[in-house]
């Protein structure tokens, strides 16, 4: 426990002294909402819209970014530049097992993200009015299990990355394409509706998202197409995982 | 109590044996250098004893245990410290050494290996910031702060300047004080010969000597070199008469005779009759470094690929 503990304080430190990556993951989003919320102002209900307002619809799907930036681009290049360095094998040969600095990584990630997602309801209720998330219950359940698959691509990748270029060189457009479907570079509103539909079910189930902030439970299959994809590519990851 | 065993140790990779049919054992308490040029197989071999690799053939046995299939309850015993390993950018001294501590049941004090190994003034330097012998000299703390029974420390010394060298010499002294069993892979003679109690010589993945550096010395033709600046000239001829002088060079002023025996008996006392004072004179005796090359020379005449 002492080592486990050893292990988070360590990393976090490390993450802290990379303000880069923790200011991009905690501050991006706000700083999204701030910029559409300031370009769009407190529009009119649209009808298109079921009636909600832009911003109410744009908010829920903003945190993609941080698990996105997190899971997909931070994990895997940390992990593949650990072990292009030789650091995860120097950890193989002490009593610590390298699952345990995964472990803490993931630990360290899940509070950035909680950090950053809380921050942005905060400001996206202060600042234009946007509502509490209306199901908070299915939120968590959307958000946790959306960040858990995208870790579990990241986790992939970092599995076998030989180097942290390799890492950078997948990450990247994996990471647009989540950006893209999850309706963060262009709302989701105004993708065909295949894009649409494929979103639903892609990492991290946007849908979910936006359903539970705005008041109805989240759709099952597409939570349970998350779970099941974490479980997968979990379990592939830690299989398929080289120490050197 | 041979702390480690190792029989018929073979490894390949793809046709390439980099370990070919090695044997030795290690006694506790012991320093065991492992030396050899470039692709001999020191580091495979020292690799396969930390448990990093797996054999192709033979059999390892570390405080009884396979590392392969006990290696979970050997990595509290074994401090390894690798070729090529680092830690990242930004964690500091202390902190990397705490980590690691936290890793461990009985822990060394963290301070007082920083102190023993000259970091005191480093340790909230971050890792990038730190010199190469700085690095080096964290990296054989790490090894050390599990308080293992055996530390396998590979190029211990390499990127460490005169001073900090002699330092950690010192440190791997007070190891062996305590008990401790090293395995030490170099490729510096006079580290190999003052530490080890036994030299292991490796050339192209066997193993070609294995004895005290005293015994590995004896092992080549014990020859002496005298050389010196006459004050008058002198023949040749005069020098290369003695029957203990096998060789008489010359390099401008100065004389060199390569011999075996009481040759600078014989060359002084032939200098003194003749009343010629040798100057700057100097007596050079065959050290492991002569002995090393004479055994991976000779090895080389066959594979001299493996001599890069």
């Amino acid at each position: 426990m002492n080592e486990m503990r050893s292990l988070i304080v360590t990393e976090a430190r490390l993450l802290f002294r990379d303000p880069v990556t923790w200011l991009a993951a905690i501050a991006l989003p706000t700083v999204v909402l701030l910029i559409f919320g300031s370009i769009f102002g407190p529009s009119e209900p649209d009808p298109a819209l079921g009636g909600l307002r832009f911003i109410d619809v744009f908010v829920p799907s903003l945190v993609v970014i941080t698990v996105g930036t997190l899971g997909i681009q931070t994990l895997p290049i940390r992990l593949a530049t650990y072990r292009e360095k030789g650091v995860l094998r120097r950890l193989s040969t002490t009593p610590a097992h390298p699952l345990r600095l995964l472990a803490a990584q993931l630990v360290i990630y899940l509070a950035t993200a909680v950090i950053a997602l809380l921050l942005l309801i905060v400001v996206a209720h202060v600042a234009f009015g946007v509502p509490w998330p209306g199901h908070p219950l299915g939120y968590l359940a959307a958000f946790l299990l959306g960040m858990s698959s995208l870790f579990a691509i990241g986790l992939v990748v970092a599995a076998v990355a030989p180097s942290s270029r390799a890492a950078t060189a997948v990450a990247i457009p994996m990471f647009f394409v989540v950006m893209f479907l999850g309706g963060v570079y262009l709302p989701r509103v105004y993708l065909p509706d295949i894009l649409i539909r494929i979103g639903d079910f892609t990492p991290p189930g946007v849908q979910g998202l936006q359903d539970a902030w705005l008041g109805t439970a989240p759709q099952l299959a597409p939570l349970a197409g998350m779970a099941i994809l974490t479980v997968v590519l979990g379990a592939v990851a830690v299989r398929i995982f080289r120490w050197e | 109590m041979n702390v480690i065993e190792v029989t018929n140790l073979t490894k390949r990779y793809g046709d390439h044996a980099a370990v070919d049919g090695v044997s030795f054992s290690i006694e506790e308490g012991e320093i065991f250098g492992i030396l050899g040029p470039n692709g001999a197989g020191k580091t495979t071999t020292v690799e396969s004893i930390a448990g990093l690799r797996t054999p192709d053939a033979g059999t390892i046995r570390v405080l009884g245990m396979d590392p392969r299939k006990d290696r979970d309850r050997l990595r509290s015993q074994v401090g390894v410290q690798l070729q090529e390993s680092e830690l990242p950018d930004r964690i500091t001294v202390a902190e990397a050494l705490r980590l690691f501590a936290s890793f461990y049941a009985k822990p060394a004090d963290t301070r007082q290996l920083i102190e023993d190994l000259g970091l005191g003034d480093k340790r909230d330097t971050a890792y990038r910031n730190l010199s190469g012998g700085q690095k080096q000299r964290l990296s054989i703390a790490l090894a050390l702060v599990g308080q293992p029974r055996i530390a396998i420390l590979d190029e211990l010394s390499t990127g460490l300047d005169p001073q900090a060298r002699r330092e950690t010499w010192h440190l791997i002294e007070s190891l062996r004080d305590r008990g401790l069993t090293v395995v030490l892979v170099t490729h510096l003679m006079e580290e190999a010969e003052r530490l080890s109690d036994r030299v292991a010589v490796f050339g192209a993945g066997r193993l070609i000597a294995l004895d005290t550096p005293a015994g590995i010395v004896s092992m080549v033709d014990p020859e002496q070199r005298l050389r010196f600046r006459p004050s008058v000239p002198i023949e040749d001829s005069l020098l290369s008469g003695l029957p203990e002088v096998k060789r008489v060079e010359r390099s401008g002023p100065v004389v060199i005779v390569t011999g075996t025996g009481n040759v600078v008996a014989a060359v002084t006392s032939l200098l003194a009759r003749r009343q010629v004072v040798a100057n700057d004179l100097r007596v050079e005796q065959a050290n492991l470094d002569d002995a090393f090359l004479a055994l991976t020379g000779r090895l080389s005449a066959g594979t001299t690929k493996e001599l890069s």
